[in-house]
């Protein structure tokens, strides 16, 4: 009996017969070889994504990515799952906005349900200067052609009631003057689209290698030609002609083995979990003004995403002072859900550039490539960010939608800055 | 909440002070070329373990000091003036194994 592994409702109906025991695991944990073609260093959603590409789009046969732990196990399973394409500038419009195409087919693409959820991404205007600032943003959306709704006060009550209005007598301390929308942003199962990505990326033979931390490089006449591991505690060397870093929050101290330097700070990026209960907020709900934002997941926690921790920082824990100031937000934005208890509280190590826009393409390094930057928006540019360096792995020059997000533009002043519409302030 | 000493005020929340980041990047030359200029202002080695840091008394007093503090365990090592050279890191290992974090 040969297992089973498209997921179909005819394969579930026939698997049934024999009480689900026919199912193929879904991707395989492999041992390193010697030699690889592509080596991809981080096991996120980027790393991954970045593998399933290169395969599916340039036809790449012999590719592996290291995980120093597990995968989806970093920045992939700490974020907020939330996706969206609400970014200011042309440049960066093109990239988010392909990276939510490529969302909205994505469960079709890899047979895998990401559980997308395109319910909505709401922004609250507290004050005139609120409602000016995000006039010009959702305006500039629609001259990218990406779709946003300017709303009034009336209009985001209808869609949040919840939402503290104040009442007749006692005013909000925050009112909401309105607010836009992009109704095509929402949210994704995270770990969804990690093991999507690792499920198809390993149908397509790429070896997907956990407990396997990059310790440094080799190089040739300037060239990297490997790197050294070690893999479930055992020290060795793979030889790779092109290697990636796609590690977020530790891309300074990976690149540094290799003697590179980037214009990267890393951060703690906080979120929260309350216990579960019944649908209480219909979209994702941002109050930049307030450094806090809420969505509900399937299983009826209410995700809290807060601020950066403002100091440089490799502890993947949070902080109680921003904590506090997201819980004060909550409870002052959302009274009703005041009385419920916070299930648990994390952060990721987010990677921090001056203008809040990504480096994805060839380094000054022969042979090694680049993903990161993304800071506190990662998970939503994870199909783009694997599209992207993919190409740049397969073709050796950064994607067209990534020409501008290069490392040359420190040095060129031509800087994207999207720190307004990266939605976390730093 | 981590504690941070002013050299003035003694141990404080850290909600009451701002990081200024690195400490100790000297200003390249006004007529320096363009790739010094950009690894002064947007270089940073952002390492794992110590870093030598500025920080400001916002809500204290509002002086500037330098601060040498592990960025995995956030134990801060050295409190020095903001013209003062940062003191030679410590021997030994820079992660607390007991609060290192999980792996990433």
């Amino acid at each position: 009996m040969t297992a089973r592994t498209h997921y179909s409702a005819r394969n579930l109906l026939a698997s049934a017969r024999s009480g689900h025991a026919d199912w193929a695991p879904a991707w395989t944990d492999a041992e390193p070889k010697a030699r690889y073609d592509a080596v991809i260093v981080g096991g996120g959603g980027h790393g991954l994504a970045t593998a399933y590409y290169l395969a599916k789009n340039h036809g790449v046969a012999n590719i592996a990515v290291l995980e120093a732990g597990w995968i989806g196990g970093g920045n992939t399973g700490r974020n907020t799952t939330i996706v969206r394409s609400n970014y200011l500038y042309p440049e960066s419009a093109r990239l988010y906005e392909h990276s939510l195409r490529l969302y909205e087919g994505l469960s079709k693409e890899l047979n895998f349900n990401i559980m997308l959820s395109q319910r909505g991404v709401l922004t609250l205007a507290h004050s005139r200067h609120d409602m000016d600032a995000q006039s010009r943003w959702a305006n500039a959306m629609r001259c990218n052609g990406i779709d946003a709704e300017l709303l009034d006060a009336r209009q985001v009550r209808e869609l949040e009631p919840r939402l503290n209005f104040g009442g007749p007598t006692q005013p909000a301390r925050y009112p909401i003057l309105g607010g836009f929308i992009q109704r095509r942003g929402g949210s994704a199962r995270h770990d969804a689209v990690a093991w999507g990505y690792a499920r198809a990326a390993s149908a397509l033979g790429v070896d997907i290698v956990q407990n396997c931390e990059v310790t440094g490089f080799t190089t040739s006449q300037g060239r990297v030609t490997g790197v050294d591991v070690r893999h479930q505690g055992r020290v060795g060397h793979i030889q790779a002609d092109k290697v990636a870093l796609a590690v977020a929050g530790h891309s300074s101290v990976l690149a540094a083995k290799a003697g590179l330097s980037l214009p990267v700070t890393s951060y703690a990026l906080q979120a929260m979990v309350t216990e579960p209960v019944k649908p209480v907020l219909n979209t994702v709900t941002m109050s930049p003004a307030l450094g806090a934002y809420w969505s509900q997941s399937d299983k009826g926690e209410v995700v809290i995403g807060g601020a950066l921790d403002h100091f440089p920082s490799y502890a993947q824990r949070g902080n109680f002072d921003v904590m506090q100031q997201v819980v004060a937000a909550t409870c002052e934005m959302l009274p009703s859900l005041g009385r419920l208890r916070l299930l648990r509280q994390w952060a990721g190590i987010v990677d921090v550039v001056h203008d809040s826009s990504p480096i994805i393409g060839p380094t000054p390094v022969p042979g090694l490539y680049l993903n990161c930057g993304w800071g506190t928006g990662g998970f939503k540019a994870i199909p783009v960010g694997g599209w992207t360096l993919a190409h740049a792995l397969a073709t050796g020059r950064a994607h067209e939608l990534a020409e501008p997000f290069q490392l040359e533009r420190f040095h060129t002043g031509r800087l994207i800055d999207e720190a307004g519409a990266a939605g976390i302030a730093h | 909440m981590m504690q941070l000493q002013c050299p003035w005020c003694g141990d404080r929340p850290q909600r009451e002070f701002d990081c200024g980041g690195t400490t100790g990047i000297a200003r390249p030359p006004l007529d320096c070329d363009d790739e010094t200029w950009s690894r002064y202002l947007f270089i940073r080695d952002n390492p794992k373990g110590p870093h030598a840091e500025r920080w400001r008394h916002t809500f204290g007093c509002g002086q500037w000091f330098n601060v040498q503090r592990d960025t995995v365990t956030h134990r801060v090592t050295a409190v020095f003036g903001i013209t003062e050279r940062a003191p030679e890191p410590a021997p030994g290992p820079t992660a607390d194994p007991a609060t290192k974090g999980e792996p990433s």
